[in-house]
């Protein structure tokens, strides 16, 4: 499927009408599944994406259960309606493991685990429509789920992708350019500590361009971080009125 | 109210990640929290933040809003026989850590499996009252029922909240629970793992009552709760009935 790379930026202005350092539109709701201890779904752009949260509970397979600490087990699924074109297959993919893993590690240092030995917490991540940073928009659904499950955490985490696309440095990147810009760089960070949690990058940055793409990245998480917060107060705003 | 009682000036919703900040004239109080240096905590789950004046200091108490139960030594909780065994029952008390509950203690008496069968005293799904005797995180939590009030429990409803919001259907002296009593004059058990037993005499009452207890569970974050539950339980009443609606 090798196209013809198209224009990316014209006139200044992605192809969805952004300057470079916007976030596309963001949607946030907490607490949206009844059966699970905390659930969240976020939706930025067309990626959308539904985390929910059980636990602290009993591990099964006991074997796995770790005497000083909770074990945290996530998973990353696309549904096979997600994408665009030939319906995904449902099985768990190399892509969908490996980021199972990512998104656990960009989460694992936010998470008091130790309060809950011989526990597990349990954290799925399921993307419903896929446009470009499922990964970000994952981790930032599943730390409010978390939250919404009143597991007790040092700081929400919050994620964004930064990328070069025809040159310019752009903040959150959507599939297409995702797809033909010359950079990828998912950052997840916990932006009360300035802790950044995961770092990734798929592309070449000079030195330069790195720094200039991680300021913007975190001020984006920034900028999503208050929207995690304002949701999660939201949600007791409104059932007290 | 007692002259010396605090008062709450403030209250806000604390989420993860939120920086609380003392000074000499500022004491804070709360499980949930993180301290990252001297003066500066983290608040670690969905809580209320009530700032209180008391006389000059001022305090900032932190109570989660969310989460699973605990177990704690000398908890009264409410559970239901998930599993037997030759010895002992797995009773589910709602938290990570199933609890055990020994023939012996049930019975007050040694037991012995070759000649009783364990299976005649209590049945997987029997519901108990039972107090946390032990607890340490590395074991499974052992209950006891060697006490007044506890054992099965042989009739009445049964319904389950949030395990942190019990300490708000109990209230502050338990004036929320004696008020609870007073306007519905049914028997209430109030377990820490966040359920509770009702005895009521009749099932309008009853019913009455399950929807206070979920009114406070949903409304547990907000100020002058008692009072509100109390119109809320009059009007109900007035509703069905069972009073007559005086101006």
């Amino acid at each position: 499927m090798k196209r013809e790379k198209p224009q990316l930026i014209i006139n200044g202005r992605r192809l969805d009408g952004r300057a470079p350092q916007d976030l596309r539109p963001i949607k946030i709701e907490v607490g949206v599944l009844k059966n699970a201890d905390g659930s969240a779904i976020v939706e930025i752009g067309n990626t959308k994406v539904l985390a929910a949260v059980y636990g602290p509970r009993e591990v099964v397979p006991k074997h796995q259960e770790q005497i000083d600490r909770a074990i945290i087990r996530c998973r990353y699924r696309m549904l096979s309606f997600s994408t665009p074109g030939e319906r995904k297959s449902p099985a768990p993919s190399r892509r969908e493991i490996e980021l199972s893993k990512v998104i656990r590690e960009a989460l694992e240092p936010a998470i008091l685990s130790y309060q809950f030995p011989r526990t597990a917490i349990d954290i799925y991540v399921e993307v419903i429509n896929a446009d470009g940073g499922t990964r970000t928009a994952g981790i930032t659904a599943a730390s409010l789920a978390l939250a919404d499950a009143g597991i007790p955490m040092l700081d929400l985490v919050a994620a964004v992708a930064v990328g070069k696309v025809n040159g310019v440095i752009v903040l959150d990147l959507n599939e297409v350019e995702d797809m033909y810009g010359e950079a990828d760089m998912p950052v997840a960070a916990m932006p009360s500590l300035k802790r950044i949690t995961m770092l990734q990058l798929n592309g070449v940055l000079t030195p330069d361009e790195f720094r200039q793409a991680l300021a913007l990245a975190l001020d984006g998480i920034n900028r999503i971080y208050q929207l995690q917060k304002d949701a999660l107060r939201r949600k007791y705003v409104e059932a007290s009125e | 109210m007692l002259s010396n009682a605090s008062t709450v000036i403030k209250r806000t919703i604390a989420v993860p990640g939120d920086v609380i900040v003392v000074d000499k004239d500022t004491v804070v109080e709360g499980s949930n929290l993180y301290k990252i240096d001297e003066n500066r905590y983290i608040v670690t789950s969905i809580s209320i933040q009530d700032l209180e004046q008391e006389g000059d200091k001022k305090k900032i108490r932190v109570i989660g809003l969310k989460g699973r139960y605990i177990p704690k030594e000398g908890d009264t909780v409410i559970g239901i026989v998930s599993d037997v065994s030759v010895t002992y029952w797995i009773i589910d008390i709602r938290s990570p850590y199933p609890a055990i509950l020994n023939a012996s203690d049930y019975l007050g008496r040694p037991f012995n499996p070759a000649t009783e069968n364990i299976r005649k005293f209590l049945e997987i799904g029997d519901v108990i009252i039972a107090k946390v005797a032990q607890f340490d995180r590395t074991r499974p939590p052992l209950l006891s029922v060697q006490d007044k009030g506890y054992g099965k429990v042989t009739e009445g409803l049964l319904i389950e909240i949030e395990p942190s919001k019990v300490g708000r259907v109990i209230g502050k002296k338990r004036s929320m629970l004696n008020m609870l009593i007073e306007e519905t004059k049914c028997n209430f058990v109030v377990g820490a793992n966040g359920r509770i037993l009702l005895k009521c005499p009749n099932s309008e009452l009853e019913y009455i009552a399950i929807l206070a207890i979920k009114k406070i569970e949903e409304e547990a974050h907000t100020l002058g709760l008692t009072e509100r539950i109390r119109e809320f339980i009059l009007s109900e009443k007035v509703k069905r009935g069972l009073i007559r609606y005086e101006a």
